[in-house]
Order: C-alpha cells, then sequence, then structure tokens
C-alpha cells in the first residue's frame, strides 16, 4: 500500500486547504472574524515540476506556502506530501519529513543570520539532520556550494559581505544540502537585478535537472513563472481561480481575472498595440470577502448569478481548471441559479444585510 | 590584493581618507553656504529652448570613509518639454543620484556634485541647478521639478492625514495667498485628477487605510499639487502588483497629456519603459552607455549590455531554453578600471576595450552609444 502511493506521479497533493486568521477585537480579546486568506483551494504537482503560483498581493499565495510546509496550522483541508498527510505527523515524523521539504524565501537580507559564517548557515540543518557523517560533512558543503556557484573560501565569510544574488545562492545552497525533494520558492527573485535574477532563475532550473526537484514557485511576476513553470495556478482573494498547463494557460486564460491579469504585463517593445484590461478599483479586503463569486466587484464579465452565487471549480478541459460561471457546465449552472434564487429571496427579507455585505 | 578588491581597508586608512574627505567636502560646503548669492551666477542659457531640462557632463561623487564613490560619472541627457525620458539601469548604477542631484536633495555633505551642469529650463530663463543656493532651490522645487518615490508609505507621513499632508504642500508653495477654503478645494481637485473617486473621504483618512496603488495616486497628487514642469518618477511602479501598475501607468500617461510636462521615468524594468518612454536613457556603473528613442533602444539596441539587459528578462509568449544571463558583476564603485567598464562582462570585446573609456559614438542622429564595436563604422559590426 505504502509503495504504491509513494510511485503515485504527484509529490504534493493539495486538497480543499483552508487558513483563516482570527481578528481579535474588544475588550476581552475575542474573536471577532475572520481573514480568510486561503479559503478551499486544491492543486497538485507532479514530480519533477515546477508550480507557479501568480496573484496579487494579498490573494493568500504565501500563505498556502507556509501552510503547505507546516509553518502555521491549518483551518481545514489537507496536504498530501509523497501520499501522507503532513498534518497528520507526530513531532518526530515531522522532524524526519522537515529535510525533504525545503523553502527559500523572498528577502536574501533578512533570512540569513548576520552571525553565522556562510559553511555554518549551510552546514547547521546537515549536521542536526545528521544527513552525511560528520567526517565529510566538511567536504560535503564545500560541493553543495560549488553546485550553486559559490566558492570554498566564501565558507567563513559573514552573509553581509554578499550581493544580493550570492545571498539567495546562499539561500538556495541551504536548501539544497539538506538533500529535498521538494522547494517552495516564495518569489526568489523579486528582491534581484534583472541579470542576477537570469543567474538565479538558470541555476534553479539548473539543479532541478541535475537533481530531479520540485518546485512551488510563487511569484507576481508573470513573465518568470511562464519561463519556469510546467503548470500555473491563479489565485484571487485566497481562492483559486484557474488552473492549468503554462502553455495553455498562457496561449488561451478562461477565467477573466486571468485575462486581465496577463493583459496587464508590460511588453518590452513600443510597437507593441495594447490590449489591455484595466481592473478597476483593488483587491476587496479578505476579511469581507464579496458574496458569491469574490471577483464579481472588479469583473467586466459579470452576470446577475455572479452576485450571489460561487462558481464551482470544474475541470472545463482535460488538466485545464476554472471557476467561472462563464464555464460552467448546465447541471452547474441550474443549481447557481437556484442558489441565486434563494439567497435573493433572503435579502428581500432582510435588506439591511444586503447593505453590509455590499 | 584580493582583500585590496573586496574593499578592505584599516582604520587607519580609513580615517585618513575621512579626513582628506572632510576638507573637500567642507569646501564645497562653504561655497554653498554662502548667503544673498547673485543670480547672474546661476543664471545660464538652455542649449535648446526646448528642452525642459538638461544634464550636462554631471557628475556627482559620494566622498565615504572607503574611498571615492562615483555614482554619476559624466552624465550627459536632456529632457524634451512634453516628453517622456526612461532611465533604466540595475540598482547602483546612479540613476536615482541622477534624480536626486537635479532636485538637490543628495545627502550632503558626503555627496557632492562636483563637475558639470544641470540646467532647468524655467520658461524666461534657465538656472543652473548645480549652483543654485538653497532659498531659491527651495522655490523651484515643487513649483517646477517634483518628484514621485518608489514606496509611497515611506513617501507619505503615517501620523498626518492625507488632507493635511496635501494641504501643506499647497500652502507652502502658494503664491497667492489662498484662503483655507480654497486649499482644500484645490486638495479635493487634486485626489480627483488623479482618479480617486471617494476624494472627500480620502481627505480624512490616514495613509494606513489606503491600500499601496490608493497610496501611489496620492503620492502623485502630491507631486502635481504646483503644476510642475517635470516630474520625476522614481520607480512609481515597483511596490505595486501588475493589474495596479497596470492603472497607474495608464494615469500618469493621462496627465501628462493634461498637463503638458515632461517626465523623467526611472525603472530597471524594460517593459513599463517601452510602454511610457519616448527616449530612453541606459546606464551602467553611473555612465550613459546608450542612448536613443524607444525604438532606437528596443529595436536596434546596440551595446552589449543593453543586448544583454533584453535577453536577460523573460517574455511572454517566447520561449526559451535558457535566460541569458550577463556573467560577472558590477565592478566596484570606489575603484573604477580606466577602460570601458562593461569589459570583464562584455562577450563581444575588440582589441580597442583594452584603451580608454569609449566616448559617444553616433549612429543615428537620436542614437547614441558607447563602444568600440561602432568606432567610425556607423554600426557595421552587429552582433
Amino acid at each position: 500500500m505504502a509503495d504504491e502511493i509513494k510511485t503515485s506521479d504527484n509529490l504534493l497533493e493539495v486538497r480543499n486547504l483552508v487558513k483563516y486568521f482570527p481578528i481579535k477585537g474588544g475588550f476581552f480579546g475575542r474573536t471577532v472574524g475572520h481573514v480568510k486568506a486561503v479559503d478551499g483551494v486544491s492543486f497538485h504537482i507532479r514530480r519533477g515540476t515546477t508550480m507557479g503560483l501568480v496573484g496579487e498581493s494579498g490573494c493568500g499565495k504565501s500563505t498556502i506556502g507556509r501552510t503547505i510546509l507546516r509553518l502555521q496550522d491549518k483551518t481545514a483541508g489537507e496536504v498530501l506530501f509523497n501520499g501522507v498527510d503532513i498534518f497528520a505527523l507526530s513531532r518526530e515524523e515531522l522532524r524526519k519529513m522537515r529535510p525533504k521539504i525545503q523553502i527559500i524565501f523572498q528577502d536574501p537580507y533578512s533570512s540569513l543570520s548576520p552571525r553565522l559564517p556562510i559553511g555554518e548557515i549551510i552546514g547547521e540543518a546537515v549536521r542536526e539532520h545528521g544527513i552525511v557523517p560528520n567526517s565529510e560533512l566538511n567536504d560535503y558543503i564545500t560541493d553543495v556550494m560549488r553546485k550553486c556557484g559559490l566558492q570554498e573560501y566564501h565558507k567563513d565569510r559573514y552573509p553581509h559581505e554578499f550581493s544580493g544574488g550570492q545571498r539567495q545562492r546562499i539561500c538556495i545552497a541551504r536548501a539544497l544540502a539538506l538533500k529535498p525533494d521538494f522547494i517552495l520558492c516564495d518569489e526568489p527573485v523579486s528582491a534581484l537585478d534583472v541579470s542576477i535574477q537570469a543567474q538565479i532563475i538558470n541555476l534553479l532550473r539548473e539543479l532541478q535537472k541535475d537533481m530531479g526537484l520540485t518546485y512551488l514557485f510563487i511569484s507576481h511576476d508573470l513573465s518568470v513563472v511562464e519561463h519556469i513553470s510546467d503548470t500555473v495556478g491563479v489565485m484571487y482573494l485566497g481562492n483559486m481561480v484557474e488552473f492549468a498547463e503554462t502553455e495553455k494557460i498562457f496561449s488561451h486564460p478562461l477565467h477573466p481575472y486571468t485575462e486581465a491579469l496577463f493583459s496587464a504585463i508590460p511588453v518590452p517593445d513600443p510597437n507593441y498595440k495594447m490590449d489591455r484590461i484595466v481592473l478597476e478599483g483593488s483587491i476587496p479586503s479578505p476579511a469581507n470577502p464579496p458574496s458569491g463569486c469574490k471577483f464579481h466587484t472588479r469583473c467586466r464579465k459579470c452576470m446577475e448569478v455572479c452576485k450571489y452565487a460561487a462558481p464551482e471549480w470544474t475541470e472545463v478541459e482535460p488538466g485545464h481548471f476554472c471557476a467561472c460561471h462563464l464555464h460552467n457546465s448546465a447541471e452547474q449552472n441550474a443549481r447557481a441559479e437556484k442558489t441565486m434564487n434563494e439567497a435573493r429571496k433572503a435579502t428581500k427579507a432582510t435588506p439591511t444585510k444586503e447593505a453590509a455585505n455590499g | 590584493m584580493a582583500k585590496k578588491s573586496d574593499g578592505y581597508l584599516s582604520a587607519r586608512e580609513s580615517r585618513r581618507i575621512s579626513k582628506e574627505n572632510r576638507k573637500i567636502t567642507n569646501a564645497y560646503e562653504k561655497q554653498r553656504k554662502r548667503k544673498n548669492v547673485p543670480e547672474s551666477e546661476y543664471l545660464t542659457q538652455m542649449r535648446d529652448p526646448n528642452n525642459a531640462v538638461e544634464f550636462d557632463d554631471l557628475h556627482t561623487y559620494f566622498f565615504t570613509d572607503n574611498g571615492v564613490v562615483h555614482s554619476v560619472d559624466g552624465v550627459t541627457f536632456e529632457v524634451p518639454i512634453g516628453k517622456t525620458v526612461g532611465v533604466v539601469g540595475e540598482s547602483g548604477c546612479g540613476k536615482s543620484v541622477t534624480s536626486l542631484s537635479l532636485m538637490q536633495l543628495l545627502q550632503r555633505p558626503q555627496g557632492q556634485i562636483v563637475q558639470g551642469a544641470i540646467r532647468l529650463n524655467l520658461g524666461g530663463k534657465a538656472y543652473d541647478v548645480t549652483k543654485t543656493p538653497n532659498e531659491v532651490m527651495k522655490d523651484l522645487r515643487g513649483n517646477y521639478v517634483s518628484m514621485i518615490f518608489q514606496e509611497p508609505m515611506t513617501a507619505l507621513n503615517p501620523v498626518f492625514r492625507i488632507g493635511e499632508q496635501l494641504n501643506e504642500v499647497i500652502e507652502l508653495h502658494d503664491k497667492e495667498n489662498k484662503t483655507e477654503a480654497q486649499v482644500k478645494a484645490r486638495t479635493i481637485e487634486l485626489l480627483k485628477l488623479v482618479g480617486i473617486a471617494n476624494s472627500e473621504g480620502v481627505y480624512k483618512m490616514y495613509p494606513h487605510e489606503l491600500s499601496g496603488g490608493m497610496r501611489q495616486r496620492v503620492v502623485i497628487a502630491m507631486a502635481l499639487a504646483c503644476n510642475p514642469k517635470i516630474i520625476i518618477a522614481d520607480e512609481p511602479t515597483t511596490a505595486l502588483d501588475v493589474t495596479i501598475q497596470a492603472q497607474i501607468l495608464d494615469l500618469l500617461r493621462q496627465l501628462k497629456s493634461k498637463l503638458n510636462s515632461s517626465i523623467m521615468f526611472i525603472t530597471h524594468d524594460l517593459g513599463v519603459i517601452a510602454e511610457m518612454a519616448d527616449y530612453v536613457v541606459v546606464m551602467y556603473a553611473g555612465r550613459i552607455v546608450e542612448k536613443g528613442t524607444a525604438e532606437d533602444i528596443f529595436l536596434h539596441p546596440a551595446h552589449p549590455y543593453t543586448i544583454g539587459l533584453m535577453a536577460s528578462k523573460p517574455v511572454v509568449g517566447k520561449q526559451v531554453d535558457e535566460l541569458y544571463s550577463i556573467p560577472g558583476k558590477v565592478p566596484n564603485p570606489v575603484n573604477m578600471p580606466d577602460y570601458c567598464y562593461f569589459r570583464d562582462r562584455c562577450e563581444m570585446c575588440v582589441e580597442q576595450c583594452c584603451g580608454d573609456y569609449p566616448h559617444e559614438i553616433s549612429l543615428s542622429d537620436t542614437h547614441k552609444v558607447s563602444c568600440y564595436r561602432y568606432d567610425g563604422k556607423g554600426g557595421t559590426t552587429n552582433g
């Protein structure tokens, strides 16, 4: 049974993940509401591939990342890594699991301890987890550093002596030293210059080819995501609105939000004719999201039904998922209409509630 | 030698440098702090009356304890009236220092303009900003030149309401003695101008109550308060999401045509530049390596650095197996080499590259490049 799951295609499976953050208020610090950072997200990543996760800031990309790593607790849902539910593990089992799932943070300036030399930063976890025998530790670290484009004499230096690109290499080496299967890259290149960005992206791809790594690549830079990912998930306000292979999603996006997002990418060609869909307003607060489809307040294809019924997560084409009423089946449309009619009746009965939600 | 190139200095060495620097900067400060400077000293003539600003061989140095940093080292370009000039380059290439030199907001006494001129067109007359005393400069800032900063959260004061902060700008630069009500009316008009629908409400809000895009709109409103002739936009969209970025770029474009001012647009995003700019200036390590119209730069990039920069950015719809990455890194700003700054990273070197820094070569009337590959041949060696 266990073997069967191990050989399955998906290294990581996320099912209906929900993460709410409580809002404390009042005199006794009671919970007065919830910030719905992640509100029912499902996706999967095949072994040895890269999934890109895009969306505006505040849409819950990083929260998903942190929850997958169990750096924080979930509210509901399942995260299966190699077929094992991460949240069902005991302390001891989790500790054994940790080296397999690593993370590279956005800001290489604040994610390295200023008081440790590079050799120690990279080697600390290796020693702690007993990845290699102590006698080989030194050579092993040198080896990992070489792979990431660092020199052996860098080992005794401190982080402040390095430039941004070099620091990001150190972060990658630190993650890599534990021989992980999966690396979560949380905006690893957004703090770097264009030419350095290219170096880091190339390094990440090379390592993937050599070692068969699996990445979840979180970024708001769509051109970088298109370049590096095999599949792409688009998020909006805690929900995933579309998920498909990179080529498919970029060539014909289904969801209106994805369309608008992709049309906003600036193209470095002055003669390029823009056909831009400018989204009005800004992202609503996740503490009090709009009713129905969360995107309906900014959507240019908004229909009556969108205001009341949330669209279902559907596989429109094989491997192309989308949550939008425009791409629902007849059966789903009927269900949505029913929800709409019920919701309308309810709001007629209590008109004040609508104003509060509005 | 290895240690020296890393910028390692002994304490004694550092003290010696700092003492020397103080001598130099004190002389500059003394020059600046004179009172009642006659106007004739900073009055100058524009080379072309159709230009809003002309940077002429500008050298801005920082006298640090590690040595002199040549942040801007001989930069010459102009901003024509009613046009947008984009300045591109990696961080540390001197693009922000160039704009701060124009605003006279350099970190003094360490930062000093040591050579060159910045001619500012004030309609009838022209001032050389580098020689303009502080009292006069106060008048120019806001009224003629103003700046939109990168991070809207740090550019706004968190303890004052939006309305108060905008009122302050208008009152300070006001020459018509507006009443309180008139000032408020103008503030609300400005907020409407930058596309804030709920302007009366925002007037009473604090910065933390607004989203990033709205804050950037407020900062833009502040920059526009006195109808400046030149707006410096220093990475105005870097901190924003793509969808909000699209809104802000749209807004800037509309405002430019409405107010007929010039924009100096500083960014490292080539896509944004292509969309906004009429002219593009590419900077590397404190110098301009290439300048021309947007078509020149994007369709016929000439300098190896520009070509490398374009190739290293992934473009949606263009699949490449591996991104091009410029090898090596920017040279140490304290001891710059005496040959072409880009030579050590360049893959298209020719023999002459070992000589002095290449001078500017014209490929066409608008397109200029500093590279030996084009020396006297008019761009026959294409890479």
